[in-house]
Order: C-alpha cells, then structure tokens, then sequence
C-alpha cells in the first residue's frame, strides 16, 4: 500500500471496500478527516454509510483497502485469523484427548505428561491475554496472526461513536451509562475493585465526577440516576454523545444523531455537535440522511450512492452538484 | 444548565486533552461519597453467624432435630449458598447461562481428592487447598470458556450442558484415575490445629464446618459484592444488555466474559473443595445435572443478579427442601390422617414421602415465580426495572422534563 503519510489526518481511508455475500455495501471509496474538522458522509438509504462507519468502528472486517489513524495503519484485510482459534482450541483438545486415551490405557505417566503439557502451553499465554489484553493483542498482531480491529481496540485508540438505531443499556442509570463508556480511560483490575484498593476507590470518585460533567454538558443534570429505558427519545440521543464522549475519543461518530426529531430538537442537537468541536477540540464525523441538517455545522460533505463516493466538497458545492441532486430526487430531477 | 461558561475555540501550542477541556467548560461537579458496603456484608455476616445458632435453640424449632442436625443443615445449606453467589456472577451479572456449573463444583472435589486422600497418599492441608482448588477449576472454566465464548446464548447454554455432562463421565469412566463409580474415599477432614481451640471436625461435631463455611462465604461474598460496582461490574452488565454497545464502548468482551466464567468456576471450586472434606468421599453422581439445576433455580429465584438475594433464596430453599419436606413428612404423618379412595388409586397421605417430589415442586416453584414475580424474591434494582414497566417513574421522568424543557445546547 502507498507509504504517503498525512500528519494533517486523523483518519485516512483508503479504497475501502465492503461486501456482504455478492452484495457490495461500500465499493472503494478513499476518505480523509483531517484533525479539528467537522465531516460529514450523506446519501439516500441503503447507501452504505452506515455500513463504512462500522467499518471504521471496528465492527465489520472490510474486504479490502486501509484505514489509517493517526498516521499508523489500524485496520487491514484480516490475514490468518484461524491461527488463533486454533492455538486456544485444537491444540489443547488433541492434547486433552490423547491424555485421556493413554490414562485410560492404562499408561498413566504419559497421560499426566500430556495434561500438563497442554497447561503449560495454555496457561503462561492466557494470563498474559488477560492481564495484557493490549500487549497481547499488539503482540498477536505482529506476528501477523490477525490485523483487523475489534471494536474495542478502535475505542482505546480514540473512536468514539453512537447508534443509528439508539443502543443504550436500557436498565443501566444515566450515570452508569457514562461510566460504561470511561471503560478504556480506566485501569483498575479484578484486583484493585476486590480488596478496594486506593487506586480503585480513587479512580472511581474520579469517574463519577467525569460521569457527572459528562452528563451535564449534553443538558441532562439531574438525570444522572434515571433508567437510560425511561428517557424521551432526544435524550436518549444525547446520552449517546456523551457516553461515546467519556471513552475521550480523538473522533467522535455520530450516525444520523438528529433521525426521528423535530425541527427544534434537530437545532439543539446541531448546536450541540457544533460546540463538541469548539469546546472540546473533537473531530467528528457525522453521517446524515437529511442534506440540510449537514450543511451548517459541516467544513466538507462527501456523497455516497449505492457504495460508492459520487461527489465531495464544502457544502455549497456538493448542494449545487447535479449527480447529488440526481441521487436525491431521481433522473430529471437534475435536468430541470 | 442555563448557559454554562464555554470557553473559545483551541487555542494553538500545547494540546489539552478532552478531559482538561471539559473542566475548564463546566464548573466542577458535586463530590462523590464512597459507601461502605464491606462493612454491612462483614457485620451482617457475624449477625447471621451469632443468630443462627440461637434461633435454632428457641423450642419451637428444637423440636424437630437435635442443634446439631440443624448446624450440620446449616453447613450443607453454605454449600449451595456459595454455589449461587458464583453462579451468580456468571448468569445473573455477565448474563451468560451455565447449565454446566456443577461441572466445576466436582473439578474442585476431584482436586482435593487428589491432594488430601490415602488414593494418591498426599495429606495437604485443606486450608491450602481451598486456593488450589479455586484455582484449578477457574483454570478449566477458562478452558472451557475460551473457545465456547464468542458463541452467544442458546449455543452457549448447551456447550456448558455438555460440558457439565462429560467431567462426570470423565470421573466416572476414567476408574484407573478415579476409582469409577466408588469414587475416592477417606479424604482428609480439615483442622485448625490447636489455633482456636473450637474442637475437632468430625462427623459427629458440625460446629467447626460450619464456622468454617460461614468464614469462606464471607470472604466470597465481600470480594464478589465489591466487584458489582466496579469497572469489571458494570461491564458485566454492559455486556448482558447490549454487546455491540458493550464493544463499542471499549469492553473487550473476550477477557471480560472469561472473567465472568474463571471467578465463577473458582468459587464453585471453592464449594467443591469444602464439600469434598465434609464428607470425605468424592463420587461421580454428586455431580449430575441436578446440581447445576438446583443452583441455577436457586439463583432464578433468589433474584438473578442481586448477591445478597442469591444468597437468601438459596440458604431458603436448601432450607426447605432438606428440613421442610421432612418436617412435612413428620407432621402430616403425625396427623394421622385415614387414606382414602379416587377410583383405582388410593392416597395415603401418612406415607406419601414429599423428599421424592422435591423437583416437582421446584418445577412448581418456577412456574409460579416465573407469573407472579419473575424477577425473583430479592430482586435488583436493575431486573426490576427490566422485568416491569414502572409507571410512576416513567410518568414522573416526564414531568421534570417538562421543566427542563427550556434548555438551551
Ligand atoms: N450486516 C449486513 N448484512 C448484509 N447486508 C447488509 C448488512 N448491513 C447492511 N447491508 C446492506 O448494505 C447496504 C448499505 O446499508 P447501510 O450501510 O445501512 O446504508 P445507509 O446507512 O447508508 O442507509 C444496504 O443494501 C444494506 O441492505
Ligand atoms: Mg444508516
């Protein structure tokens, strides 16, 4: 792949291709964000933002190009995902069983042989998976065994992101919802919570200080302790904001946050993306299926049809373009 | 929030991170007071451990046993107590469904067997092999787990069946290993040495297991109650409510459910190897599918996810399954009521033994449970809210919303 380095870029995607099956959601479509910038990625439904915004999380493999963030390549083709399986799966069950056989064939000493072969080769790897889940997985990587990100690892680089169709974890309270969503800013372990040591208790006050300006910045003080299941939908949406915004992400995905509202909800919600960015220095990529809600908040709008990128530019420019205006409202519509 | 102070937009040099920036956007929020719930679970602990014995001296309860049947009840109900505080862990926080956990339960028996016993002639001490055996069944829990995990509900459910079915055959058929279906016998029973002076464990004094277990359950129960609000807690929950949110929060779910399953595992192996030293034999049918079912009914209707429910539904259950039927028997049998005729069938009551039909009435219970209150007896606070629509709560979340309306982003 090309070895061009952009400093000026928080994310650089390059020839992004997804398919599900025979059906190509995303066909080769370059994008950039550079850092501070407010970015937006519109078209009809079924265009397949969605579809490259998972892709970016973390959430699907892609089927081919790169993505690059801060510089460095994160997510590729997937190369020998079965070599992991196969160490944690097969390897310990051809071990299991050919102990079990010897014992059972009455020569035991190869059968214990075999039993702690299999631990000793599970064990030292497994502590070190679970107590250096980064190190691991970084490790892992560089052995080539697999190259594509969970979303989890996209978290911890500094993607934050909410829902098209709103996920919160309904019977969580406000408050825990954030606090879910400083899970990659924290470190105490099974350790530090179960003899309450002070790393702990100390970075868990802190949390819930965070959780609680978190939760006043989107303008919903006072329901810190109110089930996420029993907020009005707009509140809902920005309970999304902020909890994507604890994990301190360096860009923030926001897909379709205004879907379903008002006119006076849609402004709030704008006014809110708009002050993330100025207060708070966050790059944000916001995909929209409404053209006018993209056009005040966004520096740069790039079009998407059936997968593929069709135009790009300020707002003004995409809003004038012919083949967006085709896309939108039909062949003729553009020619009139 | 009437206009909070915003500062202006990034100023050039050195770069704030978002956290710094949030606080100089809003004023500093209200300070966070700790709660004490260690020393609630250590008093109430001694409180149950006091009273117990005592209430059991009142006469009207004396009367159906010596004290020490009840000690003794006591002593084997802890066993299944702290069966459900683990399993608890693993179904009722992390929400992955265990039909395997008596599995683990005899991965730490067989491990004290193998460590305390004349059949492998080593004596070591039970105290050390708690640990040991926690250990070792946590290791087979992330055995199993590791490959099985990423499978999700159904499929996980009968993974773990199939599982709790094969270390028991395992035990049962590999007898060069195990001794088949005699099971090993003459395990060491523990002992305090000369420390405490509380007298010796044997068969006929209950006394030292059942301080014993009341001091292993406490312990258990105060690690695992701190762990529900802690990071690892809440991305249990997480994880049960949603798992794409969950991962796209930065929960590695892998080692995160991994967790769920090796801490539960190990207190089953803890359980395990208590159970084994109280009665010094270990056998392959101490283990079959009824146990896993037994606690997991026991968590079901205990209240899934709260600890403190778990344990008081399990401690009653045992209760009246062990003590009640039996007293049942003793009472209607002492009622000397006549049998009497339905057609072909005659019912005798005075003979009818109800320990027989103790998984009926659990098949009973359930159902019941599951249209009368299916977040169980103690519920939490969260089963509650997802089992039930609150209307007062819900109305009352619109009315402050109504005033809060005005807000300006
Ligand atoms: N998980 C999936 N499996 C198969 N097809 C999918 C999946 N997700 C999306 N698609 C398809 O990919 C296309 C793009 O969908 P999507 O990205 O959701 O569009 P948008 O968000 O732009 O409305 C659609 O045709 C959709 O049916
Ligand atoms: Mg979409």
């Amino acid at each position: 792949m090309s070895s061009e380095q952009r400093p000026d870029l928080v994310l650089d995607a390059r020839s992004v291709t997804k398919r599900f099956g025979g059906l190509v959601a995303v066909r080769s479509v370059d994008f950039t964000i550079p850092f501070g910038s407010i970015v937006s990625l519109i078209g009809p439904n079924g265009a397949g933002k969605t579809t490259f915004f998972n892709v970016i999380a973390g959430v699907y493999e892609l089927s081919d190009g790169e993505i690059l963030f801060n510089g460095e390549t994160v997510i590729a083709r997937p190369r020998r995902t079965w070599a992991e399986p196969i160490y944690w799966f097969v390897v310990p069950t051809i071990l299991l069983i050919l102990a079990v056989a010897a014992l059972l064939a009455g020569i035991g000493i190869i059968g214990h042989l075999l039993f702690l072969a299999t631990l000793l080769a599970i064990i030292p790897a497994l502590l070190v998976a679970l107590t250096r889940p980064r190190w691991y997985v970084r490790m892992i990587g560089r052995t080539g065994i697999f190259r594509s990100s969970r979303p989890n690892e996209m978290v911890s680089l500094g993607i934050g992101r909410t829902f098209q169709n709103i996920r919160l974890f309904g019977n969580m309270s406000v408050l825990e919802n954030v606090m879910v969503g400083m899970h990659s800013r924290m470190h105490a372990n099974l350790l530090d919570a179960a003899l309450r040591l002070d790393r702990h208790k100390r970075e868990e006050e802190a949390a819930v200080n965070d959780a609680r300006k978190w939760i006043s910045y989107v303008g919903m003080a006072g329901y810190e302790n109110e089930a996420a299941r029993n907020l009005p939908y707009g509140y809902q949406r920005r309970l999304e904001i902020a909890r994507a915004l604890a994990s301190e992400p360096k860009l923030l995905l926001l897909d379709e946050p205004t879907a379903g509202m008002n006119p006076v909800e849609t402004r709030e919600m704008t006014g809110l993306i708009a002050r993330v960015r100025k207060d708070l220095g966050v790059t944000i990529l916001l995909i929209e299926h409404d053209m006018e809600v993209v056009m005040g908040v966004s520096d740069r709008v790039t079009v998407l049809d059936h997968g593929e990128k069709i135009a790009e530019g300020s707002p003004d420019e995409v809003r004038a373009n012919p083949q967006v205006i085709e896309a939108y409202l039909g062949r003729g519509a553009a020619s009139a | 929030m009437t206009g909070h102070p915003t500062t202006g937009p990034a100023t050039g040099g050195t770069k704030p991170g978002i956290r710094q920036r949030l606080s100089r956007a809003m004023s500093p929020g209200t300070a966070f007071s700790a709660r004490h719930q260690s020393l609630t679970t250590v008093v109430t602990f001694a409180a149950i451990g006091i009273l117990l014995p005592v209430i059991v001296l009142l006469p009207p309860f004396s009367g159906f046993g010596t004290q020490n049947d009840w000690v003794g009840g006591f002593a084997d109900a802890g066993i299944f107590v702290l069966l459900a505080i683990g399993l608890n862990v693993v179904v009722g926080w992390a929400g992955l469904l265990d039909l395997g956990y008596a599995a683990f339960f005899a991965i730490g028996s067989y491990t004290y067997a193998y460590g305390a016993s004349p059949f492998t002639g080593l004596h070591i001490p039970f105290w050390f092999m708690l640990p040991i055996g926690a250990f070792v069944a946590a290791s087979f829990g992330i055995m199993l787990g590791a490959p099985t995990l990423r499978l999700r509900g159904d499929y996980l459910a009968i993974v773990t069946l199939g599982f709790g079915e094969i270390v028991p055959a395992v035990f049962l058929n590999a007898s060069t290993l195990t001794n088949g279906t005699n099971g090993i016998v003459g395990l060491d029973q523990p002992s305090f040495g000369r420390l405490f002076g509380v007298g010796d464990f044997g068969f006929t004094n209950p006394w030292p297991y059942f301080v014993t277990i009341l001091g292993i359950i406490a312990v258990a129960f105060m690690l695992l109650s701190r762990l529900e609000n802690s990071r690892l807690g809440r991305a249990w929950v997480a994880i049960r409510e949603d798992e794409l949110a969950a991962a796209s929060m930065g929960i590695n779910t892998v080692t995160t459910k991994l967790l769920a399953f090796a801490i539960g595992a190990s207190t089953a192996g803890l359980a395990g190897v208590y159970s084994a030293s109280k009665l010094s034999i270990v056998s392959p049918d101490q283990f079959n599918f009824t146990v896993s079912f037994t606690v997991l009914a026991m968590v079901v209707l205990g209240g899934m996810g709260n600890i403190w429910g778990v344990a008081a539904g399990a401690f009653l259950i045992f209760e009246l399954q062990s003590q009640g039927l039996k007293q049942l028997n003793t009472f209607i049998g002492g009622l000397g009521l006549p049998a009497f005729n339905l057609g072909p069938i005659t019912v005798d009551l005075a003979t009818i033994n109800f320990l027989n039909y103790q998984y009926l009435l659990y098949g009973l219970a359930l159902v019941l449970m599951m249209l009368l209150r299916p977040e169980g007896l103690f519920p939490s606070r969260r089963r509650r809210r997802e089992l039930h629509e609150l209307p007062d709560e819900a109305e009352r979340g619109n009315v402050e919303l109504s005033e809060a309306d005005e807000v300006e982003l």
